[in-house]
């Protein structure tokens, strides 16, 4: 598909705008719909869009297979660190209200942080799954299958 | 019969539930059966979400002026719900993509006649 | 740190998995997984101590007070449990360094053991949560992890075998969902202790029912009760083998024990139990799985396939003490938990033991001819376990089959003892079939080296092996914590 200028063109266009997006809905989940998930999905999405026009060896040099993995494990530590600071600072596990100065801050501070993780994760899922569906259709094709 | 009537959601509900069990047993085609199975989950997400939103409920956010707030744990709750279904399908598919390489259909009568097949009474 | 315990016993596996992850390494990964295992043992030890002391523990995840809050809720029923399945772990853990790197692929085995460590969260987690929703998200981390590890094993139908327990088992999650669904609608709450209230003065039962029903149906394939029982057997039979045996030994285990938690604790109070024959079904259920499936395991050629039956066989055991319902079958059901999770443990353990050296993927009861000559610990320890199924007093099969057998006759169902008696016989044909190859049986091969498998999985067996006999005799923490559990359960109140 890298051949044709239309798509060329539009996929360079929009894909920033994808990407905006992705992180609006991820900082806005607490006002509106959106959240990690959300976010992540929609990430995930721009890059394999990136991917499906301009081939999927050219994704893998934006984002390389290395970094999914470790932004998927990342995201996991992440959310678990959120919850072992609240027991390093006097709460329960998962505890918010101890994270800032007051707890109102702390629950926003805290759900930040843990949003943030999911929405890592949620990407780099994304993207593994991707990298691996793509990948093998691919050798199938190789082999005459 | 308005009673039967205002309970739509919930017949929406079993109706979705029945056809994914259907296709679930029904079809031999693994990646249908995949399909059966993510329409179940998704009949479960009505179960839940439907009856959160209460009539006369506002969106729960603490607002000066109202006193009926619809429910939003049930949209917590699926979401889980939602996640664990995409993570369950991925699996799934991953699993159907290796058996295709491994025995060369995703028909589940042909895939059990090879296993029968190549099973060799040993010893 | 010491009232932190319940949130730790799931956050050290949690977090040991995504570390195995980044560091990629083999034996980072097999040093995280043990280290994990072992500390997830001491976590549960200290717990059970503090119950046996202080009672009930309750800790409010996140702060929150329950029934707003997650709620992690400590009695002497999951005690019990979370102290076998992280026994079960703390074994198979250090036994898997060599097992799996016979047979999984090195690049894939750092991968199943960050599976094997969520797995392992998955379960605490089940066995600890006291919010009901929460339990669903445990038993599909866990079931999850389960399908990734069987389809690991090292032939192809291990793949056709894990698709089949994947569909199996999302269906009966989504079943618990809607029962969970149901009873969220009818009473408002997801705290289990919360919900249990509530439902002492709801009015409308139809909803209450079909809730039970779908509960029931639901955990019953997570549990492979009888006539939901068909994925177990093959995904039992080509896994890798200290995934079957960790599997084996704690899988099924934790479902009975939610089966247990609804039943005697949340629709406790709701007036439905008297007009079901709830009673009549389980034990018309439990007789079909005893008699069927030890039957089958009788003709079935597979080893592994045959204690998978004899398994699902043992889970009847199980559900016949539910089905019976008094203080004796209670305790044989609970202690039957521990006992039949160390037996099967240590029976695959050794078979794995006997695969590695074999070099086979799939053993049939003939190739397990000369065992007794060429591996003579492993065949004495498959002898014991052998015992321990059967119910030979001395092991801790016999002190299940007691209670049972006891709890039968307080409710004069004498043709119950019979059943129990006449399975037994049966499992005595089918380990005879084993005992006898290995031992009677003349070896193909003219040279039978005496080759035993590798220190680091000889050991663990034999450690479960020597588990099955230590608690024949010592039964103070078996028993003593299952009649503790068992009287809890039928006291109703939380």
């Amino acid at each position: 598909m890298k051949d044709d200028i239309i798509l060329r063109v539009i996929a360079k266009l929009t894909m920033p705008f994808m990407v905006l997006f992705a992180v609006y809905v991820q900082f806005h989940g607490d006002f509106g719909p959106g959240g990690g998930f959300q976010a992540g999905v929609i990430a995930a999405a721009a890059i394999v869009f990136y991917a499906i026009i301009f081939g999927l060896a050219a994704g893998q040099r934006l984002v390389p297979e290395w970094l999914v993995e470790k932004m998927l494990a990342a995201g996991v530590l992440l959310y678990a660190g959120v919850g072992v600071a609240g027991l390093l600072l006097g709460g329960n596990y998962l505890d918010y209200f101890v994270l800032a100065h007051d707890p109102v801050h702390g629950q926003h501070r805290g759900i930040f942080w843990v949003e943030a993780g999911v929405g890592l994760t949620v990407a780099g899922v994304m993207l593994k799954v991707f990298y691996m569906f793509a990948g093998r259709g691919r050798i199938d094709e190789e082999e005459g299958a | 019969m308005s009673q039967i009537a205002a309970h739509y959601s919930y017949w929406i509900t079993i109706f979705l539930m029945v056809a994914g069990m259907y296709i679930l047993i029904a079809r031999g085609n693994l990646m249908k059966k995949l399909v059966g199975l993510a329409t179940l989950q998704t009949s479960v997400y009505l179960l839940y979400i439907a009856p959160g939103k209460l009539i006369g409920g506002t969106a729960p956010i603490v607002a000066e002026g109202f006193a009926t707030y619809s429910n939003p744990l049930p949209h917590v709750l699926i979401l889980t719900a939602i996640v664990v279904g995409v993570a369950t399908l991925a699996l799934g598919l991953a699993i159907v993509v290796r058996i295709r390489e491994a025995y060369g259909s995703i028909e589940e009568d042909e895939i059990l006649a090879l296993d029968r097949d190549a099973a060799d009474p040993a010893d | 740190m010491l009232e932190h315990l319940p949130a730790l016993q799931v956050v050290v596996p949690l977090i040991a998995a995504p570390l195995i992850v980044l560091v990629r390494n083999r034996r980072f990964a097999w040093l995280a997984a043990t280290a994990a295992s072992w500390a997830c043992l001491a976590i549960a030890i200290g717990l059970a101590l503090r119950v046996a002391e202080a009672g009930t523990v309750s800790y409010a995840l996140g702060s929150w007070p329950p029934p707003w809050g997650i709620e992690y809720r400590v009695d002497a029923l999951n005690a019990f449990v979370l102290v076998l399945v992280s026994l079960v772990a703390a074994l198979v853990a250090p036994y898997a360094w060599t097992s799996v790197a016979a047979e999984v692929e090195p690049d894939r085995q750092y991968l199943l053991y960050a599976m094997y460590c969520l797995c392992l969260a998955g379960l605490l987690g089940i066995a600890i949560t006291g919010d009901a929703f929460n339990i669903f998200v445990f038993l599909e981390i866990s079931s999850l992890s389960m399908y990734v590890l069987i389809a690991l094993g090292p032939q192809r139908k291990a793949l056709v075998a894990s698709y089949q327990y994947l569909l199996l088992g999302t269906v009966g999650a989504t079943f618990y969902v809607i029962g969970v669904g149901l009873l969220y609608l009818k009473t408002g709450t997801l705290n289990l202790a919360d919900m249990s209230e509530r439902l002492r003065t709801v009015e409308e039962l139809r909803p209450v029912l079909a809730a039970l029903a779908f509960i029931t149906v639901g955990i019953g394939l997570k549990l492979a009760l009888f006539p939901l029982h068909q994925w177990l057997p093959n995904a039992y039979a080509y896994s890798p083998s200290m995934v079957t045996a960790f599997i084996a030994a704690t899988a099924t285990k934790v479902s009975v024990y939610v089966l247990l938690r609804f039943y005697f604790t949340v629709f406790d109070p709701a007036p439905i139990f008297e007009r079901l024959p709830t009673r009549e079904v389980f034990i018309a259920l439990s007789v079909a799985a005893m008699v069927v499936t030890s039957l089958v395991a009788l003709f079935e050629r597979d080893v592994k396939r045959l204690f998978a039956y004899s398994s699902v066989a043992q889970i009847g055991y199980i559900t016949l003490g539910i089905g019976v319902d008094n203080l004796a079958s209670l305790t044989g059901s609970v202690v039957h938990l521990l006992n039949h999770g160390v037996t099967k443990g240590a029976i695959f353990l050794l078979l794995g033991g006997v695969a590695l050296r074999s070099g086979a993927v799939s053993m049939s009861v003939g190739s397990l001819a000369g065992l007794g000559r060429r591996m003579p610990l492993t065949a004495f320890g498959l002898v014991i376990a052998g015992f321990s199924l059967i119910g030979i007093p001395g092991t801790a099969g016999f002190i299940t089959k007691w209670y049972l057998i006891l709890g039968a006759i307080d409710r004069g169902l004498w043709w119950l003892v019979a059943v129990i008696v006449a399975t037994s016989l049966i499992a005595v044909a089918y380990v005879w079939r084993v005992v006898e190859a290995a031992y009677l049986r003349p070896a193909d091969e003219a040279p039978a080296k005496r080759a035993e498998a590798p220190l680091t999985m000889l050991v663990p067996a034999l450690a479960m092996t020597a588990l099955c006999v230590y608690f024949g005799f010592e039964t103070s923490f078996s028993v003593g914590g299952a009649r503790e559990a068992a009287e809890l359960l039928l006291r109703g109140v939380r």
